[in-house]
């Protein structure tokens, strides 16, 4: 259901953006202001090194973030998002330079000097992700406090949110997909899920980030169940990868390389997956908002406005399944890793 | 930024802000949170068996409860069939000892009035000799010249007292 959801969305955002594309292609030049909508979507879906909430006539509002450098010859460096932009147009941009580095136009660090340096800015996402932490923490600490307090007794409050998705997770994704020695990645699971969701739900707030649907942000986290599923590997994993059971010898070669890319191809599913997800979801909720820009139209205004709401309706669902199966895919590699075969005795 | 390249800046703060997430969650939330789910599934498991358990020993005890109720039943009604036989007996017994009391006192009395009677009997035997004798003794101061006549007389009584 997801898979054919994934598929129509993102078959969806690319109908509307090249048919917004080409619908402005004519009208974006000779309008004075005017936006272009790819950069328009793009620029809410992307990372950034301002949170841009939004305009208001020419004035931009904006929460400045610190830019952190660092260059083996310089250091570590703090500065502010704002020392490198145009304060008119809020533009980065070389010509903006601030104490030798600037931000050029596609949000890069640089230095005027042409030397290295390494971007480690607090930047929308990372913003973002610190609330969607701070989010998750105040869930998870607030729910296991009444525990504390009351005893193993009947949830209340926040615990009555966080119980059933603790107990959900435990029983039906931990549980079931990595068998009876599930217990010790459940703890692991419900970070993971819980990160992911509610950096989903808020990524559909206006003006949110889109923090899930960063690749660095998969990326990160699909690498952490890569090294937890291969830590956790038995000898029975391994086995089927290097010496795959019940293949004909002169066929092995193949097979295990196959079973070793295998190895890189989970993970890296699971980091497209999510990516690809949300930032559909948002490019086609973005999409349909750029169709009033676009046309300038009341008509189209309300199909928009109806259509976004709808889209968002199912962005909400999409936030909880996307959740559920980066944990459950997590879970079944875990559990593929961890499982005692029992082919071994018929080859 | 890119779309679809991963910065490095992002995947360094989401590496430590996720591993420190999950330190924290896993040592303060999860796994307490688990521990205090386990500990409560485990005491609801255990009320559910010990109320069916409960249950079934209610069950047990309605039915000796019930058996002994009808083991007092029988033994009462035993008891009082018991009772009644013995009181009927009792009754049975003491007619008859009434009755025997009440002949043997019959008897008794009767025996008592036979030797009352004859003692009186006696007693009159005894006072009709002395009276006659009396009699005799006046006969005899008074008529002693009348030989005849007096002889006459004693035979006379004499006959009358062989016939009594």
């Amino acid at each position: 259901m997801t898979r054919k959801f994934l598929f129509l969305s993102l078959l969806l955002s690319a109908l509307l953006l090249s048919f917004s594309s080409a619908g402005f292609a004519a009208g974006s030049q000779s309008e004075e202001g005017g936006e272009d909508p790819t950069g328009f979507i793009m620029h809410h879906v992307k990372d950034s090194h301002e949170w841009h909430f939004f305009n208001i006539g020419h004035t931009h509002v904006t929460l400045p973030l610190p830019v952190i450098t660092y260059a083996s010859d310089r250091g570590l460096e703090f500065y502010m998002s704002s020392d490198f932009q145009n304060h008119e147009t809020h533009q980065f941009g070389e010509e903006n330079a601030h104490n030798g580095i600037f931000i050029d136009s596609h949000e890069h660090l640089g230095r005027v000097d042409g030397g290295a340096i390494l971007d480690f800015s607090i930047t929308k996402n990372v913003a973002m992700m610190f609330i969607v932490i701070a989010l998750v923490l105040y869930m998870a600490l607030s729910a296991a406090g009444h525990y504390k307090r009351n005893g193993a007794v009947a949830p209340k409050g926040v615990a009555s949110l966080v119980e059933p998705i603790v107990i959900f997770v435990r029983d039906e994704i931990a549980e079931k997909s990595i068998g009876p020695r599930y217990k010790k990645f459940v703890p692991y699971l419900l970070t993971l899920f819980f990160f992911i969701w509610i950096g989903n739900l808020l990524g559909l707030l206006p003006g949110a980030a889109n923090l899930t649907g960063n690749i660095a942000v998969t990326f990160t986290l699909a690498t952490l169940t890569f090294i937890l599923v291969n830590i956790n590997g038995n000898k029975d994993y391994w086995k089927h990868v290097f010496a795959t059971p019940g293949v004909p010898l002169p066929l092995l070669p193949i097979i295990v390389v196959v079973e070793f890319i295998g190895l890189f191809t989970k993970p890296f599913a699971l980091m497209v997956r999510l990516f690809v997800a949300i930032t559909a979801g948002h490019i086609v909720i973005l999409a349909f908002i750029a169709l009033v820009f676009i046309f300038e139209s009341y008509a189209i205004g309300v199909v928009s406005t109806l259509m976004v709401t709808f889209i968002n309706m199912i962005e909400l669902l999409v936030a909880t399944i996307q959740a559920y199966v980066f944990t459950l895919f997590t879970a079944m590699y875990i559990g593929g890793a961890v499982a005692e075969h029992a082919h071994d005795d018929h080859h | 930024m890119d779309l679809i390249l991963p910065s490095s800046g992002l995947i360094f703060w989401q590496l430590i802000a996720f591993l420190a997430l999950l330190f924290i969650l896993i040592k303060f939330a999860w796994k307490p949170m688990l521990a205090a789910l386990e500990e409560r599934e485990t005491s609801i498991d255990n009320a559910l068996k010990a109320a069916e358990q409960a249950r079934n020993e209610m069950a047990s005890l309605k039915a000796e409860n019930e058996k002994l109720l009808q083991d007092a039943r029988l033994e009462r009604d035993t008891i009082l069939r018991k009772a009644q036989e013995a009181s009927a007996k009792m009754i049975e017994e003491a007619k008859s000892e009434a009755g025997k009391q009440g002949a043997l006192m019959i008897e008794n009395a009767k025996a008592v009035i036979e030797t009352e009677k004859k003692a009186a009997l006696t007693e009159v035997k005894n006072q009709v000799a002395l009276l006659t004798l009396e009699v005799t003794e006046k006969l005899l101061r008074k008529n002693l010249s009348e030989d005849k006549a007096q002889k006459e007389l004693v035979d006379e009584f004499i006959k009358d007292l062989k016939l009594n």
